[in-house]
């Protein structure tokens, strides 16, 4: 797999990140490379495959994930299960043949850093996630799906945004 | 045929397609797959001369495919209720459609966002792609979405639901 992408290395539609914006995140985004407009497009695909998967196995119905959290419907957990192992295959495949994206960039994970919000952060999450019925990429269906509901649900989401933004300094990390 | 992609998708065909969009995202777009950065990158849009380090310090430019992505999810959510549905979808209970309930849609939606944000990841970066990449922080994170999950279901639920 690893040669076949190689082969079809498409290098100049997608300028590689400037070492100054990979060491430095505090640079300003200007001088920073974007993606390229296929970048874009298979982003769009991706997301739409995502956004029908999520709302044709119900992940944004309300009561799914009531009933997870009360254990009545494994439905949501063997969602998550079947998809973590799927995803858990599918990395130790690239990995295994050091696999390159199709724009001939080697495919590394970032690591998520560990800190107190990981505990914190991940408890009012979970908390959000129970009152709205929703995690953030069905709320994004439920929205394309016309439920008018949901703006509130997404407006809610900015503004714990903004309020984390505005928190930050001040939160233990 | 038909009739089966009408019907509400069974797990074991949903779950493992959900899965393969992590390294699908990957190969052919180079990207780890994650969706609450999108909240960051439309704080960062809409508040371009912020002086919250959180928002100043994000690179807008970079971040342009997180919205890419949630566009991707809103159209995808319209083709699957709209065109992939042999009924309408019930997606939140009656008992919502009131100013009480658009008013717990939005706070819950705030420690959603919020929470998120402060986390480094929700439901998809962190429990999905986080832990099948091994994360140890992603595991950490999700055991507490759980905690967090629960215990308003159970110590709350009566007053909440």
């Amino acid at each position: 797999m690893a040669t076949l992408l190689d082969n079809q290395n498409t290098d100049h539609l997608a300028p590689a990140p400037t070492a100054e914006t990979e060491t430095n995140p505090t640079a300003r985004s200007t001088t920073s490379a974007v993606d390229s407009s296929l970048v874009y497009a298979t982003t769009l695909m991706v997301g739409t495959f995502l956004g029908i998967l999520f709302t044709k196995s119900e992940v944004v119905r309300w009561q799914r994930v009531h009933e997870m959290f009360l254990f009545q419907d494994s439905h949501l957990y063997l969602i998550i299960g079947s998809g973590v192992a799927v995803a858990m295959l599918g990395m130790a495949i690239i990995r295994k043949c050091e696999a390159s994206d199709i724009y001939g960039k080697p495919i590394q994970y970032k690591p998520k850093p560990f800190h107190k919000g990981v505990a914190l952060g991940g408890m009012t999450f979970g908390a959000g996630w129970a009152i709205t019925g929703a995690c953030p990429g069905p709320i994004y269906a439920q929205l394309g799906s016309g439920v008018g509901l949901a703006g509130f649900t997404v407006a809610g989401a900015l503004a714990g945004m903004y309020l984390y933004a505005w928190a930050k300094p001040h939160l233990p990390h | 045929m038909t009739d089966f992609l009408l019907q509400p998708w069974p797990w074991w065909f949903s779950g493992p397609l959900i899965g393969l969009t992590v390294p699908l995202l990957y190969l052919l777009a180079g990207k780890g797959f994650g969706i609450s950065t999108s909240f960051q990158q439309i704080g960062a849009l809409c508040s371009p001369r912020s002086k919250l380090d959180y928002l100043k310090n994000y690179d807008r430019r970079q971040g342009t495919w997180t919205l890419v992505f949630a566009l991707g999810i809103v159209i995808g959510g319209f083709i699957g209720s709209q065109w992939l549905s042999a009924e309408p979808i019930e997606f939140l209970p009656a008992k919502f459609y009131s100013i009480g309930g658009a008013i717990k849609l939005f706070i819950g939606g705030t420690l959603v966002g919020f929470g998120a944000r402060y986390a480094g990841g929700c439901t998809s970066g962190h429990a999905i792609t986080g832990i099948a990449n091994w994360n140890f922080p992603s595991v950490v994170a999700t055991i507490f979405f759980f905690v967090g999950g629960l215990g308003v279901t159970w110590g709350l639920g009566h007053i909440l639901f």
